[in-house]
């Protein structure tokens, strides 16, 4: 600070303040409806303090779901996602780093033509390529499979980018001396390049686990079988009985547990997540 | 493009360490992506028995049909909206948070973490505030005389996916913009002051000229977020409407070739979408790859 303000101090703090109740208000509000008997929802204007009907909501969506939502036990949804982030997470990053260590460490034919094959995957985000996927998957027969929910969205440039432009920060004198003690290639990036990297590595699955677990438009594709749906698409399948059934209280359960797991990562893994935001939108 | 100084000799090893990046690329997007090439130019009979080349027909075809011109048109309203007010409140936060020293950390994690929130997750909620039977807000506005209905009203139904979709892109502008004051020196800012400017002088003259890269770089992230990652906001509140009030692009390529089935018109407006990324994507890496640093 420059100089001393204490009125730009204490108005400093008051819009911090404020802005940190209007960011947190939306999700306050589904979690205290969440908390509540469905009769709440009948009368007007939602309550603005907590309920005593916590445990039972939770409970129910977790063990046995909603039968007139049409949806399966609340588990078996987050179980789901958290099978369809880890894969697109750990995917993406093991076959973004062998093409990064193949083109950086290896000179090739066709080294190019493969790079710029793997920059067109920037270009073709899965919204403009819908319909012909879609096919793809129901031709392969992956449609309802994790296969089918995860492989579409497992190649990525920017990861491919992010792990270049790391190894080429890398001393030359690491690849030469392991060389000299007689390593190839592969030992040379298993023992030496892998654990050099493991900070950018976990920053980055900070990012993709996010990426994953918040994915939409495709599970609701290639998903029609209820033991396939992941947490986000089934909180849309509840939307849609709201207007028949309004248990609101066992909605916005749902909707808080959906929010759980990946806020919890970015509260706990802060720096790994600033650091893997900033360095892979460069 | 470089190597590294001394690389390994190895004629399959390569080859074999980008086979999966390169046969997941070929068969999920490249192929899928000529696809859409190929029957833009193509029509299918009602019976889907038929398929004859029109040429350039279909793009014909959209380009006169106002209710894709409507969701450019509702695209583009919507992308600026979103923007706007997501990058000035995230900058507002961030300026703050520079200014507070010790409880920078603190307000930080409270800021980020809506990132982590999916976009069919932030439309629910805020569907759920603005819920004309049982939301808070329309009852605080019925105070002020004013009638809050998003299924009916289309302009409310704009609004409320552009608080839904800025709201969760506050935190992402947040911390880039953070970064950016961060960057900018303390010398600059003393030398100012001791020539007599004040904080919002100073803001005016030196950080935000000095935070232009930042904010040009964001602006292009924004466009692009709000182009193709808010599907499921449009999806869980207004479905594109009431009438085709929320139409997006992405949103009309959806509901026209899932729901409606005319593939046709719905990968010709697809081929349209990929010229729109094309474009963003050449503007960021020409211009932002340039990136300034004072």
């Amino acid at each position: 600070m420059v100089e001393n303000r204490p009125f730009l101090n204490i108005l400093t703090h008051l819009v911090l303040i404020a802005g940190v109740l209007v960011v947190a208000f939306p999700v306050y509000v589904a979690f205290i409806a969440s908390t509540h008997e469905p009769s709440a929802f009948v009368r007007g204007v939602l309550p603005l303090l907590p309920g005593d009907n916590m445990f039972e909501s939770y409970g129910q969506m977790l063990s046995s779901g909603w039968k007139v939502g049409g949806t399966p036990p609340v588990w078996l949804m987050l179980g789901n996602s958290l099978i369809m982030a880890l894969t697109i997470a750990i995917g993406k990053i093991a076959i973004s780093i062998l093409s990064a260590f193949a083109i950086v460490y290896f000179r090739f034919p066709f080294r190019m033509l493969a790079f710029w094959i793997i920059f067109i995957t920037l270009m073709l985000p899965v919204e403009v390529r819908i319909i012909p996927t879609y096919a793809v998957v129901a031709n392969l027969g992956m449609l309802n499979s994790y296969a089918g929910l995860t492989l579409p969205l497992i190649a990525s440039a920017t990861a491919t980018f992010l792990f270049r432009q790391f190894f080429m920060t890398v001393p030359e004198e690491l690849m030469e001396a392991s060389r000299v003690d007689g390593a190839g290639p592969m030992k040379f990036f298993k023992d030496i390049l892998l654990p050099v990297s493991i900070t950018n590595i976990a920053a980055l699955f900070v990012i993709m686990f996010i990426y994953g677990w918040v994915q939409y438009l495709w599970p609701l594709l290639v998903t029609t079988d209820e033991d396939f749906y992941t947490i986000v698409l089934g909180i849309k399948r509840l939307m849609a009985s709201s207007d028949r059934v309004p248990a609101w209280n066992l909605i916005m359960a749902t909707v808080t547990l959906a929010m759980l797991p990946p806020v919890l990562v970015v509260l706990f893994m802060q720096r790994l997540f600033v650091k893997g935001l900033t360095e892979t939108e460069k | 493009m470089q190597t590294k100084r001394s690389t390994y000799q190895n004629r399959w090893l390569p080859f074999f360490l980008l086979a999966p990046q390169l046969a997941i690329t070929l068969v999920f997007f490249i192929w899928p992506a000529s696809q859409a090439v190929k029957s833009s130019f193509e029509r299918t009979d009602a019976f889907g028995f038929k398929t004859t080349f029109v040429g350039l027909d279909n793009y014909a075809r959209i380009l006169a049909d106002p209710s894709y011109l409507n969701a450019l048109g509702r695209t583009a309203i919507f992308s600026i909206s979103v923007t706007v007010l997501s990058m000035s409140l995230a900058l507002l936060l961030a300026v703050c948070v520079n200014r507070v020293l010790k409880s920078a950390k603190f307000y930080t994690t409270l800021l980020v973490w809506p990132y982590a929130v999916a976009p069919v997750v932030a439309g629910v909620l805020w569907w759920f505030l603005f819920n004309p039977t049982i939301g808070l807000l329309p009852h605080l506005l019925d105070w002020f005389g004013i009638s809050w209905n998003h299924r009916v009203s289309g302009t409310q139904a704009m609004i409320l996916i552009t608080i839904a979709a800025a709201w969760k892109q506050i935190s992402y502008n947040f911390l880039f913009f953070l970064a950016g004051l961060q960057s900018v020196p303390q010398s600059l800012m003393e030398a100012a002051a001791i020539d007599g400017a004040g904080p919002f002088k100073r803001f005016w003259t030196i950080v935000l000229p000095l935070l232009s890269p930042t904010t040009f770089f964001l602006l292009i992230i924004n466009i692009n977020y709000v182009m193709f990652d808010t599907f499921g906001v449009i999806d869980a509140t207004t479905a594109g409407g009431p009438g085709q009030a929320t139409m997006t692009l992405v949103y009309k390529v959806y509901t026209d070739g899932v729901a409606g089935l005319n593939i046709g018109s719905s990968s010709a407006q697809s081929v349209m979408l990929m010229g729109i990324v094309i474009i963003l994507t050449f503007i960021q890496f020409r211009y932002v790859e340039r990136r300034v640093n004072y």
